[in-house]
């Protein structure tokens, strides 16, 4: 039996024709895996064996029979807790939805278990998926698995965290801000935030509406390109997917990069960005060089603004989203004599401090008399970055700097000033912002033995460029640099 | 001080969240923080801007629009169950409305 630690789709795929190992082996595995290092490292707040092993014996059933395969056959993966499986508890990492089981399946969990795909769990994340560290889950932090005295990122440092520890092939994350892309730069594995609307949202449950996606962590930006084309795709029930038609994000993939130009923006190397992370960033981008691009200087002068457009539109979103938890339909209810004094109790005892002072923030910034100074200032200004980006595109094929100004840093290191930690979300939230796929690819690691992600953003829909430019940088050694 | 405490009081009501003292005391140096802060958007000139609420998705060959037909969910008594204080087929709360 193959026991090497890191399992790809690939190789799954192989062993299980070779009948080297079962799909229900496989899946035991895993299961031991987490079993050993859960405690530690806290990734996962739910598991679902008998899930798991229902569906790798519909695998091994098909093998069997001698059937044709889909092609997430017996792949085990983990899901983020903000993302809806029927029956499997969902928290969103918050007290306020303890013990609530969703009565349906998200359109991306659907496709991926017709796909084959094994749900092994769900994990842990910062509250509502509100953090850069997931210290903010109300059932306690995650560990990094590369360096566990450090944040893993966030908020899905679950997912990234279980891909990197190999206790998943794969996982699916939610980026708002940058909740997909930073944690994968922190734990060293590739992640990708797709299009605003290129991965259906149903089931996934909503922070900020207008800028919440799915995106997959893997070991592998061929796996990342895998599981896009099974999750990709129009959703009748979400009116924002898209229908524009999926490609098959497997077909380019090690193709030459003879002749892109990658725009390399001056505003993202100001200050803040830590020295070792500017280091191995230039070293990537002296990598794609290398590999047959063409690196162009350019500008784009709104980047400074789009941390204060995000909070601003992001805080509001939030503000009307999470009205929902009252103590009415799901979660523990505090008792009140009225119903206001329950819907405030329940609240005020379920919620977390960062998801209560973004609620807060939220109200404030739509609150009547100000309105037009903060939300619609905000909205401008998002436009003004989208037009950075079109016009970045008319020269460029492709955006590239880092991920995150910082690499994975110590638990509670930054917890004290909440401005603080939002400031390092500068390098993703300007692409949350634009609506356009950006994926983090590992780009060497500090002295210190922390992992750095380059980002590479694509146009919107641009999905095949920016895994295209990844995969071709992942095998030319852009780990090791 | 962009924020007082009363601020942070008002706002908590709207949301309908109840803080402690000690919350509404960091929350309103948070808070002050960040729409100072945020205050740096008044650098840039919108005016003639328009605001972008939704960022634009690819052309639909439907508009996004799905036909009006009733589906059954059947999922009411598992709704039920994870609710807090259920009575099929209803969920139970505090008298609202005085006799």
């Amino acid at each position: 039996m193959n026991l090497s630690p890191t399992w790809t789709i690939p190789a799954v795929r192989a062993a299980l024709e070779a009948r080297r190992i079962s799909a229900r082996e496989l899946v035991k595995e895993f299961y031991s895996r987490i079993e050993k290092r859960n405690v530690e490292l806290n990734i996962f707040l739910a598991l679902s064996p008998e899930r798991a092993y229902a569906q790798a014996d519909r695998t091994d059933a098909a093998i069997a029979a001698g059937d044709a395969l889909p092609p997430l056959a017996g792949v085990p993966m983990a899901v983020k807790d903000v993302i809806s499986t029927h029956g499997i508890p969902t928290t969103c990492g918050s007290r306020v939805l303890a013990g609530y089981s969703p009565p349906y399946d998200a359109t991306a969990v659907e496709r991926l278990e017709r796909a084959g795909a094994v749900i092994l769990g769900k994990t842990n994340c910062d509250e509502f998926a509100m953090g850069s560290s997931n210290e903010n889950s109300a059932y306690g932090p995650v560990r990094n698995p590369v360096a566990t005295d450090h944040v893993p990122g966030g908020s899905s440092g679950g997912s990234a965290a279980a891909v990197a520890a190999d206790m998943a092939v794969f996982a699916l994350g939610t980026d708002t801000g940058g909740s997909v892309r930073q944690p994968g730069s922190f734990c060293g594995v590739p992640a990708l935030n797709p299009s605003y609307g290129r991965v259906s949202r149903y089931g996934l449950i909503a922070y900020a509406s207008s800028l919440d996606r799915i995106g997959p962590f893997a070991h592998t930006v061929r796996d990342v390109a895998t599981v896009m084309s099974v999750i990709a795709g129009r959703d009748p029930r979400d009116a924002t997917s898209s229908s524009a038609p999926v490609p098959d994000y497997l077909t380019g993939l090690g193709k030459p990069l003879h002749g892109l130009r990658i725009g390399i923006p001056d505003d993202y190397f100001g200050e803040g960005i830590d020295a070792d992370v500017r280091k191995k960033t230039e070293a990537g981008i002296a990598l794609l060089e290398k590999l047959g691009c063409r690196r162009v200087s350019i500008r784009m002068p709104n980047t400074e603004y789009a941390v204060a457009a995000y909070y601003i539109i992001a805080t509001a979103e939030a503000s009307s989203n999470l009205a929902r938890y009252d103590g009415v339909r799901y979660g523990p209810r505090v008792p009140g004599s009225t119903l206001i004094e329950m819907y405030q109790k329940t609240r005020g005892h379920g919620f977390g401090p960062e998801v209560k002072r973004r609620i807060v923030l939220g109200t404030y910034v739509l609150s009547a008399g100000y309105y037009d100074a903060y939300y619609l200032k905000g909205q401008k200004v998002r436009t003004l970055i989208a037009r950075d980006f079109r016009e970045a595109f008319e020269k460029v094929d492709a955006i590239v700097g880092p991920t995150s100004p910082v690499p994975a840093f110590r638990l509670g290191e930054r917890t004290a000033n909440p401005l603080q930690m939002y400031l390092a979300d500068i390098y993703t939230v300007t692409g949350s912002l634009a609506g356009v796929p950006g994926i983090s690819v590992p780009s060497g690691k500090t002295p210190a033995g922390l992992p750095v992600g380059l980002q590479i953003y694509g146009p919107a829909f641009g999905e095949e460029r920016v895994l295209h430019m990844a995969h071709a940088f992942e095998h030319a050694g852009g780990k090791e640099l | 001080m962009k924020i007082s405490r009363e601020d942070v009081l008002k706002v908590a009501a709207l949301a309908n969240l109840e803080l402690s003292d000690a919350e509404v005391d960091s929350y309103r140096g948070h808070l002050d923080d960040i729409l100072t802060y945020i205050d740096k958007l008044n650098e840039i000139d919108t005016s003639g801007v328009e605001p972008l609420t939704q960022v634009v998705v690819a052309p639909t060959d439907d508009s996004g629009l799905r036909d009006d037909v009733v589906v059954r969910a059947d999922v009411i008594m598992e709704v039920l169950q994870g609710a807090p204080d259920p009575e099929a087929p209803y969920f139970r709360v505090p008298r609202v409305i005085e006799k």
